[in-house]
């Protein structure tokens, strides 16, 4: 056969494929007669899996209220003069203050001219240089080891034994990573396999952070929910994590745990006892646990104890501490820090497979490494003024101010709600939400149903658009069917609290009136 | 399984057979098993073992400051200034950080830095991005809006092929990309279980790309998958070669007549050494090829602040543009971004700077000058002294080094060397640059870990080392090459 039958041949193989198959897509003929063809990239064509994604702490009802946010400074007349964005844990942007060491100390890694300044005090100066001294050409420019600055993770080992009681931590079993959630998507990444039935599934708490949920929907993996008992302050419930993996069971692999503690949006605080019990628990099913104990400082109510899943899991002994396998997350971005721009994190890896640790390690490697002033300001997190040091007194200072702010700003959201009647708020035992029950009138959630919103979205649009208050509805989290709920922040300083509080308590009024 | 004692235990829940099949195939050469080696040896030497030298020397990564590369002093003074605004009364400062300091801090939730901004990226810094593009590209538009701002490059690359990656089995979307190329793609490809379509780089031109080829790689791929995307490094890595303004009008060609998603990794654009050489953004190129391309081709260009003159890579910041995206799409892209919240902030100050740097009339301006146009000049210098070093190797040829921060020379192994390295289960290209590790201490990356033609071996080095450093490490590397030649021949 000669040269030009093989062309020929072969252009009429590929002509034969349809356009489609071809990857050209139909040409379309537009309004003005004019052949246009189709995106390469459209609502159509694109990941499947990214379409089912929803994050509703920056979802639609944030969305407007950053149109709302610039109308008014157009100059537009609104029943309000400020937007309140009560729907995100920053506590920054609500006025908090950062912490001045660690201010101080991130300056001078950033300029380090400013370690021969006089006004900068000597233990900040100390931890620059023990920092900078780490980095590459003694810069945070550099790139870092993947799983992070080497004196940081063996000072992160040294705050968990501390805070563990002794409970000895292996500096090479921690990953900083970018913010909390970094950590938790990497892991959720290295879980999911199988197909259709054996497809892995991972259980989560109702109501959730849905981080949890918008990740599983990404990578593909089943979410199976268990339901928090709000009769019961949010607690966890045995019984109910096992109704709710016998039921996965049927049609997928259930594989993973994920845990809130203190949780979001709940706030509940486990006791001693439940964390035990979660750990036998995912120790008799053969589930991977994910401790995501971001809030650990954040824990207000009397009575009330952050228990570490780490510790407990060794306090139960070896059958257990040599065996489950759990993964503990933290960040800079709670507590009384409040960082969240720096995305700082790191997590801990108990009893994994070597192998798999291996793949781990060569998974963040693909990403160079995490943000290193995030990893200075975790460095001071877990390594801060100790009594002695010249910044101790001012430390301890702000940081109990802080906290204690929260703590008074829990107790009286969690009062003043209870006052609206409609209206049913549990402790607010830590974290920095309340998730209070809300009663919505019949004639309102069919009208909400009408136009084909969530009833709580409804609700909270209306309070957005009336008030300039910004929440997220419970349904963005999840909630046990027919039951209503939104998510408000505690961060606002006290004053505009209850400012707030009361805006909110109106609003609730009138609504149910308006709609009884 | 049973315990050494008898005693039955079980399995671990998380195990290698059933992990995530798709993150077992990544691989990532730049951090993978020799740099692990090199970390290694670095412990060893500390530790006090007697070693042929006695520092390693990490060419494998592109990182200036690791290497003495200092930061820009204005853009550390910004940063300080953020992170502690106090330091706003501090007369040591000039007015021009200030000002700068002042206006991020303003455009901040409760003016800090440790707010969480909008995921989209602080919006005064997107509208910044797009002056700056406005700038570099000669005055056509851009929409901050189709601005967004990552954490490094990396992650906006990734977020884009992700939203790319669809279909099943002969519908599973294939991303075109260069060989040799940056492994992020291949390990982001592998992680998404897409189809890597490779077309290979011309080494006999420079590097250059040849349509045909991507003709070729396209029409071979149709068979098996769907093409969507064509990803292209310009300044290149590996291979630093800088291509043509007709280049880059061709690949805007046959990526709209192949109904192709175009990505321009334009990460080194200030990193052009060459003479004749110049940086032609693909964005520009497109308008000029007006609207029949420009109101048509998709296409997503990004940027960082890891490289170029300022070396800024722990800071993580990075942004990428998106042009004629559906606007449905780009309302998913939102949607996704917002899902991580927002990238770092100091990251995203410090793109807002090299953006917006001094101006002739700003106290800071001279000094930046000097340092910019300092990193930039030695880097020249740098790429044209490996070049001309290596060159003169026998059985190593060095393309000229046009930009970016890597040389990327081939290597003629002895056939006995490869049939040394098949012995061992090695690479031989992995054979070699091991050896050239435990001998003299000298990190670099195996070309296989970019990829190459079959039978060809290469390596890549950094041009980051301090001039003198660099000659001794270039001598070293060369007397290297002399003896494995001899001791395999």
């Amino acid at each position: 056969m000669n040269y030009g039958t093989t062309l020929l041949w072969k252009r009429r193989a590929l002509s034969s494929l349809s356009a489609t198959r071809r990857g050209l897509p139909k040409e379309k003929m537009s309004e003005n007669g004019v052949l246009s063809r189709a995106k390469v990239l459209t609502i159509d064509t694109m990941n499947p899996t990214v379409k089912k994604v929803e994050y509703a702490v920056r979802g639609p009802i944030v969305l407007r209220a950053v149109e709302l946010e610039r109308e008014l400074s157009e100059g537009m007349k609104k029943p309000f003069s400020e937007v309140i964005k009560a729907n995100i844990g920053d506590a920054h942007a609500m006025g908090q203050q950062p912490i001045t060491f660690f201010r101080q100390v991130l300056a001078l890694c950033s300029y380090p001219e400013l370690l021969n300044d006089s006004t900068f005090p000597e233990d900040a100066k100390s931890r620059a240089r023990r920092i900078l001294q780490s980095c590459g050409g003694n810069s945070m420019g550099s790139y870092t080891a993947s799983q992070g600055i080497d004196s940081v993770r063996q000072d992160v080992a040294r705050y968990i034994e501390r805070r563990d009681g002794g409970v000895p931590c292996d500096p090479d079993d921690i990953y900083l990573t970018t913010g909390a959630s970094d950590g938790i998507v990497t892991m959720l990444k290295l879980l999911v396999c199988g197909e259709g039935a054996t497809r892995t599934g991972v259980m989560i708490s109702i109501p959730q952070y849905p981080l949890y949920s918008a990740a599983l929907a990404e990578l593909g993996a089943v979410q199976i929910n268990y339901y928090l008992n709000e009769e019961k302050c949010w607690s966890m419930d045995i019984s109910e994590l096992q109704r709710a993996l016998d039921e996965a069971r049927r049609h997928c692999n259930p594989r993973a745990l994920c845990v809130i503690n203190p949780g979001n949006p709940t706030g509940q605080v486990q006791s001693r006892q439940c964390i035990e019990d979660v750990i036998r628990f995912a120790a008799n099913e053969r589930l991977l646990l994910m401790a995501d104990e971001v809030y650990q400082d954040n824990v207000y109510a009397e009575g009330c104890q952050f228990h570490s899943f780490k510790k407990v899991l060794f306090e139960m002994g070896p059958e257990y501490s040599d065996t489950v396998e759990l993964v503990s997350f933290h960040s800079t971005s709670k507590c009384y820090m409040g960082e969240c721009g720096f995305r700082g994190g790191y997590m801990e890896i108990i009893n994994m497979d070597d192998e798999v640790k291996a793949q781990l390690t060569k998974l963040v490697s693909v990403r160079l490494c995490p943000p290193v002033p995030g990893q200075a300001l975790m460095d001071l997190v877990v390594n801060p003024p100790q009594p002695g040091e010249p910044s101790h007194d001012n430390f301890i200072k702000e940081r109990t101010a802080t906290l204690s702010a929260l703590a008074e700003k829990a107790k009286l959201t969690e009062q003043v709600l209870n006052t609206i009647q409609g209206i049913s708020c549990n402790p607010v035992q830590g974290a920095m939400y309340s998730f209070p029950r809300i009663t919505i009138p019949e004639k309102a959630i069919q009208e909400a149903m009408d136009k084909g919103q969530e009833p709580d979205m409804f609700y909270c649009m209306k309070m957005l658009e009336e008030t300039g208050i910004c929440l997220v509805p419970g349904s963005g989290f999840g909630q046990t069917d027919g039951t209503y709920h939104f998510r408000m922040t505690i961060l606002p300083p006290t004053d505009k609290l209850t400012i707030l509080l009361n805006k909110v308590k109106e609003f609730h009024q009138k609504f149910t009136q308006q709609y009884s | 399984v049973t315990e050494s004692n008898g005693v039955p235990c079980r399995g671990k829940v998380l195990t290698l057979d059933n992990m995530n099949p798709n993150v077992r195939r990544v691989e990532y050469a730049v951090r993978g098993a020799i740099v692990q080696r090199a970390g290694q040896i670095e412990k060893e030497l500390k530790e006090g073992v007697k070693k042929p030298f006695t520092e390693v020397i990490k060419a494998n990564i592109g990182d200036a400051h690791a290497m003495g590369q200092k930061p820009i002093s204005f853009l550390r003074q910004v940063l300080a200034l953020c992170s502690y605004p106090e330091l706003l009364e501090d007369n040591k400062f000039p007015e021009d950080a200030k000002h700068r300091a002042r206006r991020i801090l303003e455009a901040c939730g409760g003016h800090s830095i440790g707010a969480y901004s909008a995921s989209q990226g602080i919006e005064c810094v997107r509208q910044d991005v797009a002056r700056y593009i406005e700038k570099r590209d000669g005055g056509i538009p851009s929409n901050p809006d189709n601005i967004y701002l990552s954490t490094g490059a990396s992650d906006a690359i990734v977020t884009m092929l992700k939203l790319l990656v669809c279909g099943e089995g002969r519908d599973r979307t294939g991303v075109m990309i260069s060989i040799p190329q940056y492994p992020l793609y291949s390990a982001a490809l592998a992680d998404l279980g897409a189809v890597q379509i490779s077309y290979y780089l011309d080494e006999d031109k420079c590097w250059s790309l040849d349509v045909a080829e991507l003709k070729r790689a396209v029409d071979a791929a149709r068979q098996h998958c769907n093409p969507r995307v064509l990803c292209i490094i310009n300044p290149g890595n590996p291979t630093g070669q800088v291509q043509s303004r007709q280049c880059i009008e061709d690949v805007i060609r046959f990526a709209k007549e192949e109904h192709l998603f175009l990505m321009a990794d334009e990460v080194y654009q200030d990193n052009v050494y060459a003479e004749g050489c110049k940086f032609h953004s693909f964005k520009k190129v497109l308008f000029e090829m007006g609207p029949a391309y420009s109101s048509t081709v998709e296409m997503a260009s990004f940027h960082s602040t890891s490289k170029c003159y300022m070396g800024e890579c722990g800071f993580r910041g990075g942004y990428m543009e998106v042009i004629n995206m559906d606007p449905e799409v780009k309302a998913q892209l939102t949607k996704l971004v917002s899902v991580r919240l927002c990238p770092p902030v100091p990251g995203q100050a410090l793109l807002d700077l090299v953006v917006n740097p001094p101006q002739p009339d700003e106290p800071s301006y001279n000094t930046f000058m000097k340092e910019r146009t300092a990193v930039l000049a030695a880097l020249a210098e740098k790429a044209r002294l490996t070049e001309q070093i290596f060159n003169e190797v026998p059985g190593v040829t060095c393309n000229p080094v046009q930009g970016a921060m890597y040389t990327f020379p081939r290597i003629a192994l002895p056939q006995k060397a490869i049939d040394k390295a098949k012995e061992e289960g090695q690479v031989p290209d992995m054979f070699y640059c091991m050896r050239l590790l435990e001998e003299e201490g000298i990190c670099l990356v195996p070309g296989s870990g970019f990829g190459q033609r079959e039978g060809t071996f290469h390596f890549r080095m950094t041009i980051l080392p301090p001039t003198e450093k660099l000659k001794i490490v270039l001598q070293k590397i060369s007397d290297f090459h002399v003896r494995f030649t001899q001791e395999f021949s």
